[in-house]
């Protein structure tokens, strides 16, 4: 350093300091309200969109396929069950494979994002522990990231509509818009306070992995959910809001499969809920999405209270 | 002026666990038995910076410092109190933080850009001078997984400068890169503080302090030691270093004699004041300086001396034992704090240890070579490694040198003058036409072995 120190002088003080506008104030206490995490998280929205566009970058970096398998991994994952349960165990659904896409659909994202989500923070460490920023924006990151596969995959779906002329029901495109934005919010709140949580309990990074195993299996994706529903009788309600991730896949596969009840070669078949109309959907959608918001707010609560101490404990 | 960083009782305490438990099952089995020390890395600290001021955060390691820098970016909360920064703020914290290595340097810059804050539109905005400023105009869309160390570094620096930051941060990352890159990024620092910006730094070099900083902050265990100016602060400094070599000092020794003053320094950690330093200087050390004196020839006439003249450093001491390894050090340092001069009584091949109770040093500096200016003394007791410093007095004595002719700078050089006309070229005796300096010589006054 001793050979630089001659290039530095100090400033005569009082030099002008003017000219120098906007500047607004940032406050940094051990506890930031939920209001001024809100702005910051608004502030930071490119930071955002970056971070997803690294992900994407990396994950297909240097593959020769590149993008083509994030279309290519559904698509086989949707052939193999679709053999497993049309064509070994012959559940009688007829275009299973439209029934199984809507639905896989929905749990893609939501299975994409979570454990992703989950691992953000540990796995950021290097830059938590240098640069300031709203770390939220990392699990958010994994949320937006697993958003972007949904498109690539819906893109897949519309190739299969189209090519086997499958109509769908287009009165019900805005119900599954808001069943998006459902599931967002409600991922986005996972994701946020499980990334928060796993820092202190690392177990938590392997736990979800099971815990969505048995949610995949508890959400009507391969199965109908009248075969459920059907069971429970009364308490059918229950299995509707315990899961949230239910009605969003039910909006999913009553737009784009779009078969109630059809015909089958033995005879009537219900394979999603009778006798409901749109109503139905929108009010269970929004009563998720009003819980979803509240979640969410809580998550922001909960992982505003563990982050002060991210950069020690990382 | 308006004020740029407001620090209102900021404290913050790290727990220290003895062993980490991280999986659950660690977590039930010695559910609430996990051992754990409470640690104050920052106590009730506050502080003010003005705008376009340029601050030193000064303190040896485990002050608190970087702790405390680390509060202001963002990065850890106080645990208590809050910190007001106004503006946009760029720390310099690690550079390249947060660059991927498999993607180019051009998606690195919008990433790492956007991490710091800035718009896609501000960082397009900014990319070609980040670009010129890091040189790396070749590489920009190589992976920076094949960038050498030095090339990643740049990187970092260029984006974190081009900034536009109204607050910058640096915490000792200067250090790295080659020299001319060392220049380039002092070069901007200046820059910075010519446009009126703040900057913050923190280090443990002093002398880096006095040169660029208009006021400094000293901490110590994380306290506040004291805010002033640069001078000042490095002052406080090294005689607040010395006084915790005291403290270790006076535990090594059981066989002292005033138990209360280890209490005393225990207690350092308690935001008490002044007079529990001075309370601590008075604990007993083996020696103390006990008074600096300039004398020379002309005394009766004048405090300066000219330059050429002669001048002696007296130092007074008082030794309470027989010390087995004492070197004493003088340095001398110009007003910008660069240092003059330094040696001690170990590069000088003297023995000092087991000198007597009391008496005196002289340093004697026979013609002294120095131009116009004033110079300040700095004194150290210490043993041979510096491991145990006995006193220090930094910067308390001084003394000023006038020259009378007119050549300018640091140093007289003995410097003489000749001519070669063209007729004269290539010929043994070339004519000398003057000398500024006949009576004076090439050896120094001190001789290092």
């Amino acid at each position: 350093m001793s050979s630089v120190e001659p290039v530095l002088e100090k400033p005569r003080s009082g030099l002008e300091t003017g000219g120098r506008g906007d500047q607004s104030v940032r406050l940094i206490s051990a506890r930031p309200s939920l209001r001024q995490k809100l702005i910051e998280l608004w502030r930071y929205r490119q930071l955002l969109l970056g971070l997803i566009r690294r992900e994407i970058k990396v994950k297909y970096k240097d593959s020769i396929l590149g993008f083509l398998w994030s279309m290519l991994n559904p698509a086989l994952t949707l052939g193999v069950y679709y053999f497993v349960f049309q064509i070994v165990l012959k559940n009688g659904i007829p275009y299973f494979a439209f029934f199984l896409m809507s639905g896989l659909l929905v749990w893609n994202l939501f299975q994409a994002a979570v454990p992703g989500g989950t691992g953000a923070i540990v796995g950021n460490a290097g830059i938590i522990k240098k640069v300031s920023f709203p770390r939220e924006i990392l699990p958010l990151a994994s949320v937006g990231t697993a958003l972007v596969f949904f498109f690539f995959q819906s893109i897949v779906l519309a190739i299969f509509l189209v090519a086997f002329n499958y109509s769908i029901d287009p009165a019900y495109i805005p119900a599954v818009l808001l069943a998006l934005v459902t599931l967002l919010v409600f991922t986005s709140a996972l994701a946020i306070f499980l990334s928060a949580i796993n820092v202190y309990l690392r177990d938590v990074a392997h736990l979800i992995e099971l815990v969505l195993l048995a949610w995949f299996w508890g959400t009507p994706i391969v199965y109908p959910y009248e075969l459920i529903a059907a069971h429970l009788h009364r308490f059918a309600i229950l299995y509707d809001f315990l899961n949230p991730i239910t009605p969003i896949v039910l909006t999913f596969q009553r737009a784009f499969y779009n078969k109630i009840s059809p015909n089958t070669p033995t005879g009537v078949l219900h394979i999603l809920p009778p006798g409901v109309d749109m109503g139905w959907y929108i009010y269970s959608l929004l009563g998720i999405l009003i819980v979803s918001i509240g979640l969410f707010f809580v998550a922001l609560v909960v992982f505003g209270r563990l982050e002060g101490n991210f950069a020690e404990e990382l | 002026m308006a004020v740029a960083i407001e620090i209102k009782d900021v404290s913050k305490k790290f727990r220290l666990h003895h062993e980490k438990h991280s999986t659950l099952k660690e977590k039930a089995l010695k559910f609430g038995r996990t051992p754990y020390d409470d640690f104050w890395a920052l106590k009730n600290i506050n502080l003010e910076i003005q705008e376009g001021q340029t601050f030193g955060l000064l303190g040896h390691n485990g002050s608190g410092k970087s702790t405390l820098l680390k509060c202001m970016a963002g990065i850890l909360q106080p645990t208590s109190g809050q910190i007001k920064v106004k503006g946009r703020l760029a720390a310099m914290l690690e550079l390249g933080a947060g660059f991927h290595s498999d993607l180019s340097g051009r998606d690195n810059i919008f990433l790492n850009a956007s991490l710091l804050g800035l718009s896609k539109k501000e960082i397009e905005k900014r990319f070609d001078d980040i670009v010129a400023f890091s040189e790396l105009e070749q590489f920009i869309d190589n992976q920076v997984k094949f960038y050498s160390s030095g090339m990643y570094v740049r990187l970092g620096f260029a984006v974190a400068v081009n900034m536009d930051p109204d607050v910058l941060l640096v915490d000792e990352v200067l250090a790295v890169g080659d020299e001319n890159f060392q220049r380039k990024c002092l070069d901007r620092i200046k820059v910075f503080q010519k446009e009126g910006r703040t900057i913050v730094f923190v280090t443990h070099g002093a002398d880096m302090v006095r040169q660029i900083c208009d006021e400094a902050m000293v901490l110590d265990h994380g306290l506040p030691v004291v805010v002033a100016s640069p001078g000042k602060a490095v002052r406080e400094f090294r005689e607040h270093l010395l006084r915790n070599m005291r403290y270790e000092e006076a535990v090594q020794l059981p066989e002292s004699d005033n138990e209360s003053n280890v209490e005393v320094e225990l207690g350092q950690n308690t935001p008490e004041d002044t007079k529990q330093i001075e309370a601590e200087q008075k604990a007993n050390f083996k020696i103390k300086i006990q008074d600096i004196e300039i004398i020379h020839d002309h005394l009766k006439e004048r405090k300066y001396i000219l330059s050429g003249e002669d001048f002696t450093v007296r130092v007074s001491y008082e030794a309470k034992e027989t010390i087995e390894d004492l070197v004493i050090g003088i340095a001398i340092y110009d007003l910008e704090g660069y240092l003059v001069f330094g040696s001690n009584t170990d590069f000088l091949g003297m023995d000092v240890s087991k000198i007597s109770k009391e008496g005196f040093f002289d340093f004697s500096f026979n013609e002294v070579p120095l131009l116009d200016g004033t110079y300040m003394i700095t004194i150290g007791l210490h043993n041979t490694d510096g491991g145990v410093v006995y006193d220090w007095w930094e910067q308390r004595a001084q003394f000023e040198v006038m020259f009378p002719g007119r050549s300018a700078g640091l140093v007289k050089l003995p410097l003489s003058l000749t001519l070669h006309s063209k007729s004269d070229f290539g010929i043994e005796n070339a004519k000398q036409q003057s000398s500024t300096n006949s009576h004076f010589d090439n050896s120094a006054s001190i001789v290092e072995n």
